[in-house]
């Protein structure tokens, strides 16, 4: 197999060494893993991860600070991509964090905040280990039982306008909200695999070995 | 179905290694960070808390490679408190791997701190510790204070107030520790928690007094937290992670298994 190169993005938001370490650790010896804010090498990565932590406003700043507003566009919608929490909810057209936030579009739909009002019981932010509902058997869910718990941590979720986009969804606070979606050769989670133990791991091993018929 | 209660093991660090003695039956060397926070991740840890207790400030890049060390092998939130002053010290923790930071007496010197590392960091990265201990006589309503330097010098703030005015800061966790309690092993002072837990928007961390597996239990039953705190409990053997968990469900509570 030939070597593949796959490109965490780093632009400033959050904790890359943790999402690249976690990728190493169980990536086929095929794959290379490199942390880059360089919008050439995001173009010539084959696979390209796309974290992100903080809020909305400021990822967004970030993205264009770096030049990679463009770079980003292009791998979401020709490369195997993966996004990781804030690197799920900038891809959406627009979110309601910091009053109203214009983000990637790469993704119809909106990011909405829980609704917690007169739930003393449900906390915010939404932290902590919750259980991924599967929709259906996409190859970026092999080997990962049904229902597994991934660990959270976010007050705003994504609400795509094609429902058909949801591949997994989790329970909060009385609402059913879109933890992971999926376009094309895209796949986005709002949990952390690099932070959810064997559940989380398995995830990112399934993203380096994805081909997606698309790419 | 939903967000499951975390078990979270407290582990001492000084110097780069384990301190206070952890015991598991099969591990080669007890004083390893590494090898300890393998250990408790297979037993099903939620998360780990690293706590330095190094004594001074020019160790710290000994725990920056402590942190860089586990967080490359051990793939769960790993939070790291101890001597957190400034945004700084909050940057290394987080580029070295640590996912959470707690802040402890920086906070009262300085309340503003909080803000700005959670404006700079996220609240989801941002832990406020608060150590109390009740004040209240025994015919008066309940009331908290925080204290300082290990319970012993008080500052004059009440507790329920601070963790409020933390959480409005941009506290994104509150991890409450009873100094009535800190090492009694007689259980987790409930008032306390559940004061807490029930006034303020973040979710709140149960810590001081894990004596047995009940008390877990009652600490997010009773105590109404997200979260519980213990060190000796899983140190000396005496009971496993997986037992806790275990305990936890047999009482309802809904746990990852």
């Amino acid at each position: 197999m030939n070597s593949k190169l796959v490109v965490v993005v780093d632009y400033g938001m959050g904790n890359l060494r943790s999402v690249a370490k976690a990728a190493e650790h169980v990536a086929p010896d095929h794959c290379h893993i490199q942390i880059s804010h360089d919008a050439h090498e995001i173009a010539e990565a084959d696979a390209v991860i796309f974290p992100g932590q903080g809020a909305a406003k400021a990822c967004m700043a970030a993205i264009a600070e770096h030049n990679l507003t463009t770079a980003l566009h292009q791998a979401a919608n020709e490369k195997p991509f993966l996004g990781i929490c804030m690197g799920l909810q900038v891809l959406m057209t627009h979110s309601h964090e910091n009053n109203g936030v214009d983000c990637l579009n790469v993704i119809k739909g909106q990011v909405s905040r829980f609704d917690t009002s007169g739930l003393s019981e449900f906390k915010i932010p939404h932290m902590g280990w919750n259980q991924i509902h599967q929709q259906d058997g996409h190859p970026m869910w092999h080997g990962i039982p049904q229902d597994s718990r991934f660990y959270f941590v976010h007050s705003y979720f994504v609400v795509p306008d094609n429902s058909d986009l949801i591949l997994g969804s989790t329970d909060y606070a009385h609402q059913t909200f879109a933890s992971c979606v999926a376009q094309n050769q895209l796949f986005a989670i709002q949990a952390h695999p690099e932070k959810s133990a064997q559940a989380g791991l398995q995830l990112l091993k399934n993203f380096m070995n994805w081909q997606p018929k698309s790419a | 179905m939903g967000l499951a209660k975390r078990i979270i093991p407290c582990l001492d660090v000084a110097n780069g290694r384990v301190v206070k003695g952890v015991q598991f039956i099969d591990i080669r060397d007890a004083g390893d960070p590494v090898e300890v926070a393998k250990r408790y991740d297979l037993q099903g840890a939620d998360e780990i808390t690293f706590l330095d207790i190094t004594a001074s400030s020019d160790q710290r890049d000994t725990l920056i490679e402590t942190v860089a060390q586990v967080a490359s092998q051990v793939f769960i939130p790993l939070t790291v408190g101890g001597g957190v002053r400034t945004v700084d010290d909050i940057r290394r923790l987080l580029n070295a791997g640590a996912d959470k930071v707690s802040i402890n007496t920086a906070a009262i010197h300085r309340p503003e701190f909080v803000k700005e590392a959670s404006d700079r960091f996220g609240s989801q990265c941002i832990v406020v510790a608060i150590d109390a201990k009740r004040v209240s006589q025994a015919n008066e309503p309940l009331r908290w204070e925080i204290f300082t330097h290990g319970g012993r010098n008080a500052t004059g703030i009440d507790a329920i107030e601070w963790a409020q005015k933390m959480v409005s800061l941009g506290a994104g966790e509150l991890l409450v520790t009873s100094m009535d309690k800190d090492g009694t092993k007689s259980g987790f002072d409930l008032e306390l928690t559940r004061a807490i837990a029930d006034n303020v928007s973040a979710p709140v961390i149960a810590s001081g007094g894990v004596g047995e597996l009940q008390d877990l239990v009652d600490g997010v039953v009773e105590g109404h937290a997200q979260a519980v705190l213990a060190a000796s409990i899983f140190h000396f053997g005496q009971h496993t992670i997986a037992q806790a968990k275990q305990a936890m469900q047999n009482a309802g509570v809904e746990v990852r298994l």
